[in-house]
């Protein structure tokens, strides 16, 4: 039964279910056709679904236990930072006055969710050591974006037009680079070095007068800090470009170092990932912007102010970006994430560091005489191993993440970051025990074991999941997105 | 001190501390130089205990005024709509909300399966042959929809309809900065697009023209009218549409659309002051393998059994870096589960009734307003809004509105000057008759 194909919620349609019930209809009607002339409607109803309430429930349930979640298992996707998400904020989400309140209300009537918003700006900007935080951006990568966007109005209003150039590490994630795209910029690669770090004789080539920004993760995609962080803000700096910082990785440092005090002019964090905002299945999110202060006037619209009379939005920022998002950012993910802040405090959140980075370095120390690893020193809150040993015994980095999902646990990233050969990038987070860690740690031994003893276990898995692996060739060659009556 | 997030105790620490080789947590922190580390305590909010915490939130929730204690007529891009209860009880599974993206599919199949359905509703609502997994918002899904049109037509211009929602407007003007794409607004006549003017501004250089299905003004513009005179630039043509109207109207796919946008917040989505919503995106199959964001596509498994992944990643950022379509990594995938869980308990009667429904009470609340000599301004065919002209400034109507428990509707002048003692009406079929009669006999003991 439970390896058997689940049926589309179409393919249990039957005419005449129905699984509503619509308010009373208690105001006298007027004939349709004397409302809207006969050409604007729809000769075709819209095929959707017919199906009873229980038959929704049913299938939805069904459809959720084929799927995975951090509340399911272990789930140590790199960079991702699936750490638990906390039930208290889904409650406080969910509280009327902040999940049925619309962004065009009289301002005196939203006062309470312009105070949220606007103390969670305080505490980022304290987290990050930025001057302002905007909590606009929808996502991380749309965060990159405006921050991008700032810094190209910053370099235009200086007169600056030819920084046309934003430097990205090759260890960088490709949002990066589509980022800087979008932005209207062209990207340049620096290289990293043999510790797995920004090369910085590459970075003195590479920057010059065209340099808009260096775009960079610390801790790096690696999990590795870049410990010339101070030389490479002093280059770009005097170079005249700006430091950006990708948050991603900001669950390693928090209470440990700023990336305000690191030199950074603008920052982008990811509040799904570190501030446990749910992933929701990828999405939504959310991606505020910390800038320093001469990046202040270009913050998008509006920006919220505190008055002797409330808080008010501001419009009037002749030099602003723009508006980047309709309204005033995801803010039921910013309420999440403000309920993880004050249930924290500042003791809780160093804490959270101290351990996603101790229950890393002790994954990596315990993996390490089974696999490779690339670079042999502390890591921050994740680490990448390589699967290069295994390969030579003909098992793929593909196979070992496909024999994990025998076991219950999601796999780590892999074949990321792109400079590691058969790369496995494993973040465990703070909120995960020392048994589940062992337990994780013991099926990665045994696979390691596998790949040499019997291979085809570990090529041909995986072996108990509802599903075996799919053609994704077929997929994009023949492409079928939605379903169509037969 | 401890903390119910965090499971490591001392023992567990000092086990591990042990196994790496190290004395303190400190030693694996040296790698940040001294001079850029925070050696203070972060000055944020101390620790609350959670009923603390619960009780101080609940208090600051209740300084908004929040729809379900108020009656609003206020839409203007976000709507009050009937929320079937399992829609939350669906959401409420943990193993949606605490997934990521469907990156292993073997585990992903639940989450998987779900936006395909979500797809195929969109593409039946729009008439269109292929949409993604979903977009942050309206507003964006239709800026990144600009950004197609010129990256496809190779053209630097697109033309957006005054009709179109101001915000959404803000938003296509800031992309298109960013790619040097120029946006040029064709004006409005009795609240419909000027299609005499639209016409002069037509030429090869033009990448595409939007418009707004139903407009911001909630009047239902002529998309068959408008269509052969985008199309004969080959410019494309796009529509902003409310998914709602789509249950009744002809969808726009029907009527040439190249790519459909829109927000599918009517569907499930708590309102949540303005976000997080949930973009739709959806194209003719000419243009799928240019479409952003993820799509899910079906196929089999070794078995020959089906299945679905994710599919013509080649697109995106995580493979194509700097020459992507487009820079969004992720979607809205649990709001469009709540999309979908909406649109399959409406189902095909349910979309239509709810749509007509829209279309009675807005239709309704019009009439006795003009019974009360209220001007009905753009008086066209309309969806589920409507301009209403006032004696007195919007300002004083809406404060006295509020003392009697009512939440006006949107107030023109914000947006457009020229149109001051303009009020944006709306009426969702959730709004009883009693509720609309108070509203008119308000507004109508204050116009008096």
């Amino acid at each position: 039964m439970h390896n058997q194909e689940l049926p589309l919620i179409f393919e249990i349609s039957k005419e005449g279910r129905i699984g509503y019930s619509l308010p009373e209809k208690d105001v006298p009607e007027v004939e349709l056709a004397e409302l809207i002339p006969s050409e604007y409607i729809r000769t075709e109803d819209a095929a959707l679904p017919e199906v009873s309430e229980l038959d929704i429930m049913r299938h939805y349930t069904a459809l959720s236990k084929r799927n995975h979640g951090v509340d399911s298992g272990f789930y140590p996707l790199g960079s991702c930072t699936m750490k638990y998400n906390p039930k208290v904020n889904e409650v406080v989400a969910r509280i009327p006055g902040f999940a049925h309140i619309h962004p065009l209300q009289d301002e005196r009537t939203i006062q309470g969710s312009m105070e949220l918003m606007y103390d969670l700006q305080q505490q980022l900007k304290e987290i990050t050591g930025m001057d302002e935080v905007t909590l606009q951006p929808a996502a991380g990568a749309h965060g990159e974006w405006t921050g991008l966007m700032m810094i190209r109005a910053y370099h235009e209003a200086n007169g600056d037009t030819l920084r046309t150039k934003v430097i990205i590490p090759d260890s960088a994630h490709g949002t990066n680079p589509a980022s800087a795209s979008v932005a209207g910029f062209e990207t340049i690669t620096v290289k990293s070095n043999e510790f797995g770090l920004v090369d910085i004789d590459d970075l003195k080539k590479v920057v010059g007068p065209d340099t808009a920004a260096l775009m960079l993760t610390n801790p790096n995609t690696l999990g590795l800090f870049e410990e010339n962080i101070v030389e490479m803000a002093e280059i770009v700096h005097a170079a005249g470009g700006k430091l950006y910082y990708d948050g991603a990785n900001l669950n390693a440092v928090l209470s440990k170092a700023r990336p305000g005090d690191m030199g950074f002019d603008v920052v982008h964090l990811n509040l799904h990932k570190t501030f446990t905002g749910p992933h929701g299945g990828g999405g939504p999110g959310s991606g505020p912007v910390g800038v320093k202060k001469d990046l202040l006037p270009f913050l998008p619209t509006p920006v919220l102010t505190k008055t002797d009379n409330g808080y008010t939005f501001d419009y009037n920022r002749p030099q602003s970006i723009g508006r980047v998002k309709p309204f005033y950012g995801n803010f039921g993910i910013n309420v999440r994430a403000y309920t993880y802040i004050r249930t924290m405090g500042p003791d809780g959140l160093k804490q959270v560091t101290e351990n996603a980075v101790l229950n890393a370095n002790y994954m990596m120390r315990r993996l390490a005489p089974f696999y490779d690893l690339p670079y042999d020193r502390h890591c921050k809150h994740e680490f990448v191993i390589s699967g290069r040993r295994q390969k030579k015994l003909g098992v793929r980095t593909l196979d070992i993440a496909k024999r994990l999902l025998d076991f219950g646990f999601h796999p780590p990233t892999i074949y990321f970051p792109l400079n590691v050969e058969e790369c496995m990038m494993i973040e465990p987070t703070e909120t995960e025990s020392k048994e589940t860690l062992d337990s994780f740690i013991n099926v990665m031994i045994q696979i390691a074991k596998e790949a040499e003893e019997t291979p085809e276990v570990v090529q041909e898995a995986p072996h108990t999941t509802v599903i075996k692996r799919l053609d994704e060739t077929q997929a994009a060659r023949k492409p079928i997105l939605r379903y169509q009556k037969a | 001190m401890t903390f119910r997030y965090l499971p490591m105790t001392e023992q567990d620490k000092k086990e591990m501390l042990d196994a790496i080789g190290v004395t303190s947590v400190e030693e694996l922190f040296s790698d940040i130089p001294e001079s850029v580390r925070f050696n203070g305590r972060l000055q944020i909010k101390e620790a609350k205990s959670e009923t603390a915490l619960l009780k101080e939130l609940t208090n600051l929730a209740k300084k908004n005024a929040d729809v379900k204690s108020y009656t609003s007529f206020l839409g203007a891009g976000v709507y009050d709509h009937y929320i079937p209860s399992i829609v939350d009880a669906v959401l409420s599974r943990s193993e949606f909300y605490t997934a990521y993206t469907p990156y292993q599919p073997e585990i992903s199949q639940g989450e998987l399966q779900a936006i395909f359905e979500f797809q195929s509703m969109i593409c039946e609502l729009t008439g269109m042959d292929v949409a993604n997994s979903s977009m942050y918002d309206g507003g964006t899904a239709l800026a990144e929809a600009g950004l197609l049109a010129a990256a496809q037509t190779k053209r630097k211009k697109v033309l957006i309809s005054e009709t179109v929602h101001p915000e959404y407007k803000q938003v296509v003007d800031t992309y298109g900065k960013g790619q040097g794409i120029e946006v040029i607004q064709i004006p409005h006549k009795n609240g419909m697009t000027d299609i005499t003017a639209l016409t002069e501004m037509m030429d090869d250089s033009i990448a595409a023209v939007i418009v707004q299905y139903p407009n911001f003004f909630g009047q239902i513009e002529s998309l068959k009218e408008l269509e052969p005179i985008i199309h004969e630039h080959k410019s494309l043509f796009i529509v902003s549409s409310n998914p709602v109207a789509l249950g009744i109207l002809t969808p726009p796919g029907a009527l040439g659309a190249d790519i459909v946008t829109g927000d599918a917040q009517p569907f499930g989505i708590p309102q949540s002051f303005g976000g997080p919503h949930c973009g739709f995106f959806a194209v003719t199959n000419k243009l799928m393998r240019k479409i952003p964001g993820r799509l899910v596509g079906q196929t089999s498994d070794e078995d020959g059994k089906r299945g679905f992944v994710l599919t013509l990643q080649a697109r995106e950022q995580h493979i194509r870096r700097d020459k992507a379509t487009s820079n969004i990594c992720s979607n809205q995938a649990l709001n469009a589960l709540a999309a979908s869980v909406a649109m399959t308990a409406l189902g095909k009667q349910g979309i239509k009734e709810m749509a007509i429904a829209n279309i009675q009470k807005a239709n309704y609340a019009k009439q006795l307003l003009k019974q009360k000599g209220f001007e009905i301004v753009f008086d066209g065919p309309s969806f589920n809004e409507f301009v209403v002209k006032t004696k007195q400034p919007m300002k004083e109507i809406a404060n006295h509105l509020l003392e009697q428990g009512i939440i006006a509707g949107f107030d023109l002048q914000r947006v457009y000057p020229e149109l001051n003692n303009h009020m944006l009406v709306c009426v969702t079929e959730i709004r009883t008759k009693e509720e609309i009669d108070q509203f008119v006999e308000e507004m109508g003991a204050y116009h008096a």
